[in-house]
């Protein structure tokens, strides 16, 4: 989205006005943001994207320079690219890239270590069902017993279907 | 053209008004962000690489409870109007159905749906999974997204960091993938000025806003999306269940802000929402904007029983039917017809007037708001 000022930069600041109770959304880019004299990084806080490319930007002062050079050997990303898109190359470029991203996830999430459900299970290679594994029945049947205590029935019936195994 | 009846009124589960809250919450939606091991992102991929994750994801699909069976969308093979269409029943991002000129579509561009969970495929992320359901209901959403996730990932090898957690194509995302988001009317906040109070305290506690599109999007007839801003360093469990409770203390912030309008100046919202009804029910000509902002004023009518006859259903149908895309669909005329405001005001009209015979009591709503 282009900044609705200049039309030419991205827009990365998306400031609410309210005027004649309607709520309208403004797009801006930092310069613009700036010169209108609205405070850009209280703003860009407000969205997870302002908030990523004003972190990004503040990290190449920080981002260690060998990490300029550095390319990740799956996908062939650099850590520049990373910084003009905001976006990786592979699941690799975590790993290779693992000092900077560090640093960039502490200051976006306030944390760096995932606190959440973990993954547990991967196909074959031959892309084959994986072996039985011991957790994925137990938590079907405590979502299926919570579906039913909800009365999402329609939910239960799916975790039936699911307990029961694959249909082919 | 995409027949409508693919994608009924129940569809996103979204629309019938059932759900907790529904006099504020039009609905929940949550994503969970996932890529495959082995494959670079959806920035780096080659059109072959989109097409072998495409065939792999229908092939997993199938053998999923959620998914046989599902609708399967291919955006790359859809003409734009379609593309908007899906787009704005919140099936598939903008950035998926390639709305922006300069980003067009990318091939293996694909979507998969059925009652009330699916996946975009060859998004900025390999798979999108999401999940909608009417009204505020976070708990429910996330236990068939999950499970969605859980036989998908047995099927699939999902890129997963010992540390960092699901790894996605950016990092604003990483670690749980989850974003979970609220769609919630709030005019009362709107009228009395305190919104951006709220909007900055929920960016204080780790909460950010869109509009009706989700991210980057315009905010129209006072219709936010809230949702957790951050993704790493958190359960699941605990970015719903603050989400949630912040939610409902919105709720209550919106609902002490109706009191306020309705003790202070009561003639004033009975006017303004009487005002909104009248113009939807006899404008000749309604842009969508100006169809969502009137929506906005009957709704809180509505929620402040000033209104009897017109209900939720009609509203959210109303909602989603007054855009471009569905209402040329509706009418069998294409996106740019230049009719297409007189057409909206000539639907919403019809719908008005149904919803006023069917409501007990006599056939002119007007006159009972007179009464």
């Amino acid at each position: 989205m282009q900044c609705e000022q200049c039309g030419t930069r991205e827009a990365v600041v998306h400031l609410t006005q309210i005027a004649e109770d309607q709520v309208t959304v403004v797009h801006l880019c930092e310069k613009c943001a700036a010169d209108r004299g609205f405070d850009t990084g209280v703003a860009a806080s407000q969205t997870p994207l302002g908030g990523f490319l004003a972190t990004l930007s503040s990290l190449g002062e920080l981002g260690p320079s060998e990490a300029d050079t550095e390319r990740c050997p799956v996908c062939g990303a650099g850590f520049d690219d990373f910084r003009k898109t905001g976006r990786l190359g592979c699941a690799a470029c975590y790993t290779t890239f693992s000092g900077p991203l560090r640093e960039l996830m502490r200051r976006l999430h306030g944390a760096v270590a995932h606190a959440g459900e973990r993954y547990r299970s991967a196909p074959s290679a031959a892309g084959e069902a994986p072996a039985a594994l011991p957790d994925p029945v137990e938590k079907l049947q405590v979502q299926l017993r919570e579906a039913i205590a909800a009365e999402d029935f329609e939910l239960a019936a799916r975790l039936r279907d699911a307990l029961r195994g694959p249909r082919d | 053209m995409i027949d409508l009846r693919l994608i009924p009124d129940g569809g996103p589960g979204w629309l019938d008004a059932s759900g907790p809250e529904n006099h504020l919450v039009l609905c929940t939606r949550i994503r969970l962000a996932r890529n495959l091991d082995g494959l670079p992102f959806g920035t780096r991929n080659s059109p072959d690489e989109r097409e072998r994750l495409l065939d792999d994801v229908l092939r997993a699909a199938e053998r999923t409870s959620g998914l046989a069976g599902a609708t399967t969308w291919r955006l790359d093979r859809l003409d734009l109007s379609d593309r908007h269409l899906l787009h704005e029943r919140h099936l598939v991002s903008s950035e998926l159905a390639g709305l922006d000129p300069s980003r067009p579509v990318v091939s293996g561009a694909a979507c998969l749906w059925q009652g009330g969970v699916g996946v975009m495929v060859n998004e900025e992320d390999h798979l999108r999974l999401q999940g909608f359901r009417s009204g505020l209901d976070l708990d429910a959403v996330y236990r068939a997204t999950d499970l969605l996730d859980d036989e998908l990932g047995q099927r699939l090898p999902f890129a997963f960091h010992p540390e960092f957690g699901y790894l996605t194509t950016c990092p604003t995302n990483v670690g749980t993938g989850l974003r979970a988001s609220v769609l919630i009317h709030l005019p009362a906040l709107v009228l009395t000025k305190e919104i951006a109070k709220v909007l900055q305290g929920l960016a204080q506690v780790g909460l950010t806003f869109r509009g009706w599109y989700g991210e980057g999007s315009e905010v129209v007839g006072n219709f936010f999306q809230l949702s957790n801003q951050t993704t790493l360093g958190k359960s699941e469990r605990d970015l719903l269940d603050h989400l949630g409770m912040m939610v409902r203390q919105v709720i209550a912030y919106e609902e002490q802000a109706r009191q306020v309008l309705m003790r202070e100046a009561p003639a004033v919202v009975e006017d303004k929402v009487w005002r909104a009804y009248g113009l939807l029910r006899y404008a000749r000509t309604l842009s969508f904007d100006e169809t969502m902002n009137l929506l906005s004023g009957v709704r809180l009518g509505v929620g402040l029983g000033l209104i009897e006859p017109v209900g939720l259903y009609a509203l959210n149908k109303l909602l989603i039917y007054s855009q471009p895309a569905h209402l040329a669909a509706l009418e069998g005329v294409p996106l740019d017809d230049p009719g297409l405001a007189v057409r909206r005001a000539r639907y919403v009209r019809s719908v008005l007037d149904a919803e006023a015979d069917r409501h007990r009591g006599g056939p002119s709503a007007r006159m009972e708001g007179n009464g």
